[in-house]
């Protein structure tokens, strides 16, 4: 059992925020990460920025733009990952577009990150019709390759990622980019059936969900939730982020563990 | 003949290890979709009539391939001819792949078109065509590119389209195209990419090649009306590469042609301000293909300089960066100071004013053109007009009007 899918217990709904490294500053994501642990998240994500991340709205857009700026290169990225994995438990999963990866050397890149305490990568832009080289490279570094699926993924796709990710599957709610939304799409339920029948792994629900109320309403369908423009949105001031995120964590963990409750039930 | 290439790419998007498709999961879905209606179009005769038909009452090809006799003196030496696409509708080939796609969107049965821009004269293309077929049409366009394309954004904005300002990143071709495939992300279900260029991921390179290969068959037959005989260099300026592609394929068993795809220098090579992806990137991975990318050392996409708009683009085409690898084709860059002296040259000898994007063809071409003895023919794909540039020229060259 890997880091990542030990994080899922049944009858317990994972939290997963998302935070772009170096946004707003380095020293803020050495901050955040332990906090975030102490407040409830399971899993944290980290994102390396990308010049040009086509499936981030422009919350995620605008952190990677400032991100880049403060320097945070991927072994930048991965110093931090060090760091961080020296300070906490927390399991950590790199989130960044398929260039940087590839640039630096899949080899490479996939060794640094289990030498960091990396335990999983997600790639975006990477569909697993592009991915059996770096499939290979991250399991025998120990490393989860995590794929996404989409609303629009037919029958075939949905098999295709049910055979191949590893950790968990990552369930992208609504057709579009990443930032936050008002409401959940009505034909979330339907899609996550519709992978659950087929996958075995844990399923997290990601892009879009930015309440309480909505992680809730996931946790009664997945295994997961994942959180990422809202938490960077706390963020965007630096002096004053902690109380923020903090609340904003504990929230979300509340509304979890509620969801788990009445399940039990 | 069936050739090797002509096979290429294979069924995964593939010109050996360049191409494929590193986008979204969501938009897979979409892409095969997409190939699937190409395929189908492809092997539909009436398809082909009505492209062909359109081709030449709309568009007005066949366009001439002109002998240009006082550039060639000029030169002093190989005979140099124009391959005329200035002349096709809206100025510039972009129409020819417009019109294919924008049928193919028709037959899909999807009635929101999008598109993104640099100079303006694929998005004037699209919106063109849009008007003609009844189609809604947005067009991603970059702040920059806005301004410096004034005339274009005009020219869009009466042709019905809506156009999109794009303030991200460099705020040129590369981000408007961000910006559309964040829109085809959203509104996939209803909404046609027409992208402009033989970039992004599979089927784009093919299909959009496909829809230029009429530039390079009409060359053949006219060069043999007017020579007997092929050419011996092809000459096309390079930014996505699309009127390149067009123009280089149908000769690409013609082993004796040889391709030079000219890239922008910009202010030069070593400045970083440049566009030179071919001669200056390395292997990356943008906009959904793997491809020659103008990247730093960390894998983050550097901004590009030219002073041509169509050409500020930091990839490439994945079957350039194949005819790189295989050595079909050479790639040189030309810099903006050149660029000028060859789009005056241009209008001088012939009157004709190029794009800026030709103009950096026809500079290559005529340095060529007097290294080769008379009996020797250069082909240049004269890929666009420049009354779109003429701001940039003028002030460019710092004369009043």
């Amino acid at each position: 059992m890997s880091r990542i899918t030990s994080a899922f217990n049944h009858g317990y709904k994972a939290l997963i925020p998302y935070i772009t490294v170096g946004y707003p500053s380095i020293e803020a994501t050495l901050k955040v990460v332990p906090l975030l642990a102490q407040s409830g998240a399971d899993i944290v994500e980290l994102g390396i920025p990308f010049s040009d991340p086509l499936a981030d709205g422009a919350t995620i857009q605008r952190a990677s733009f400032h991100a880049l700026r403060n320097g945070a290169t991927p072994k930048v990225c991965l110093e931090i990952a060090k760091e961080l994995s020296q300070k906490t438990q927390i399991p950590l999963v790199f989130m960044t577009y398929f260039n940087p990866v590839f640039s630096y050397g899949l080899e490479e890149f996939c060794g640094a990150c289990a030498g960091s305490g990396v335990s999983g990568l997600i790639i975006p832009d990477l569909p697993p019709e592009e991915g059996s080289e770096l499939e290979i490279i991250t399991q025998r570094q120990g490393l989860d390759l995590i794929y996404l699926l989409s609303p629009t993924s037919t029958e075939e796709r949905i098999k295709l990622v049910a055979n191949s990710s590893h950790g968990f599957i990552y369930l992208v709610s609504v057709t579009g980019v990443t930032g936050t939304r008002n409401k959940l799409s009505s034909e979330l339920g339907a899609f996550v059936a519709r992978v659950r029948k087929a996958a075995t792994q844990p399923l997290c629900v990601g892009f879009g969900i930015s309440t309480p109320e909505q992680a809730g309403q996931i946790a009664r369908m997945a295994s997961g939730v994942i959180v990422g423009s809202r938490i960077i949105q706390l963020m965007e001031t630096e002096e004053n982020f902690i109380s923020p995120v903090r609340n904003f964590i504990i929230e979300l963990r509340h509304a979890l563990d509620e969801t788990s409750r009445q399940e039990k039930e | 003949m069936i050739t090797r290439d002509k096979q290429l790419p294979d069924s995964h998007g593939y010109f050996e290890e360049f191409g494929g498709r590193f986008v979204p999961e969501t938009l897979i879905p979409a892409l095969d979709e997409l190939t699937q209606a190409y395929n189908e179009a492809k092997n539909d005769p009436s398809f082909w009539t009505e492209f062909n038909s359109l081709s030449h009452d709309y568009s007005g090809r066949p366009t001439p391939l002109y002998f240009a006799q006082r550039l060639t003196e000029h030169c002093g030496g190989a005979q140099i001819f124009l391959k005329r696409e200035d002349l096709a509708h809206t100025g510039a080939h972009k129409i020819n792949n417009a019109l294919g796609q924008g049928l193919l969107a028709k037959k899909m049965r999807k009635r929101r078109v999008i598109a993104e821009t640099g100079a303006g004269q694929h998005g004037v293309a699209a919106a063109t065509i849009c008007a003609k077929l009844g189609l809604n049409c947005i067009v991603y366009m970059g702040e920059e590119d806005m301004r410096r394309q004034a005339l274009n954004v005009f020219r869009m904005k009466l042709l019905g389209a809506e156009v999109c300002p794009v303030s991200s990143g460099s705020k040129t071709l590369k981000d408007a195209i961000n910006e559309a495939i964040r829109d085809w992300v959203t509104n996939v279900s209803n909404t046609y990419y027409l992208l402009g260029s033989v970039v992004g991921p599979h089927p784009y390179p093919a299909m959009v090649r496909d829809f230029q290969l009429v530039i390079g068959k009409e060359t053949k037959e006219q060069i043999l009306a007017k020579r007997h005989r092929l050419p011996d260099y092809i000459v096309a300026c390079v930014g996505g590469g699309s009127n390149a592609i067009g123009i280089f394929h149908p000769f690409v068993n013609d082993k004796k042609v040889k391709f030079i795809g000219v890239e922008a220098a910009g202010r030069g090579i070593k400045t970083c301000k440049h566009a030179a992806s071919l001669v200056a990137g390395r292997l990356g991975v943008l906009h959904g293909t793997k491809s020659y990318v103008l990247q730093d050392d960390a894998g983050q996409i550097m901004e590009t300089h030219s002073i041509s708009a169509g050409l500020d683009y930091p990839g490439v085409g994945p079957e350039h960066s194949y005819y790189k690898a295989i050595g079909r084709a050479t790639y040189v860059a030309v810099e903006d100071k050149d660029v000028l002296e060859a789009f005056q040259l241009l209008c001088q000898t012939e009157g004709i004013i190029p794009a800026l994007e030709s103009a950096h063809a026809v500079f290559y071409a005529a340095k060529l053109a007097s290294t080769l003895d008379r009996e020797q023919i250069i082909v240049v794909n004269l890929s666009g007009r420049g009354d779109k540039d003429m701001d940039i020229v003028v002030r460019a060259l710092e004369v009043s009007p």
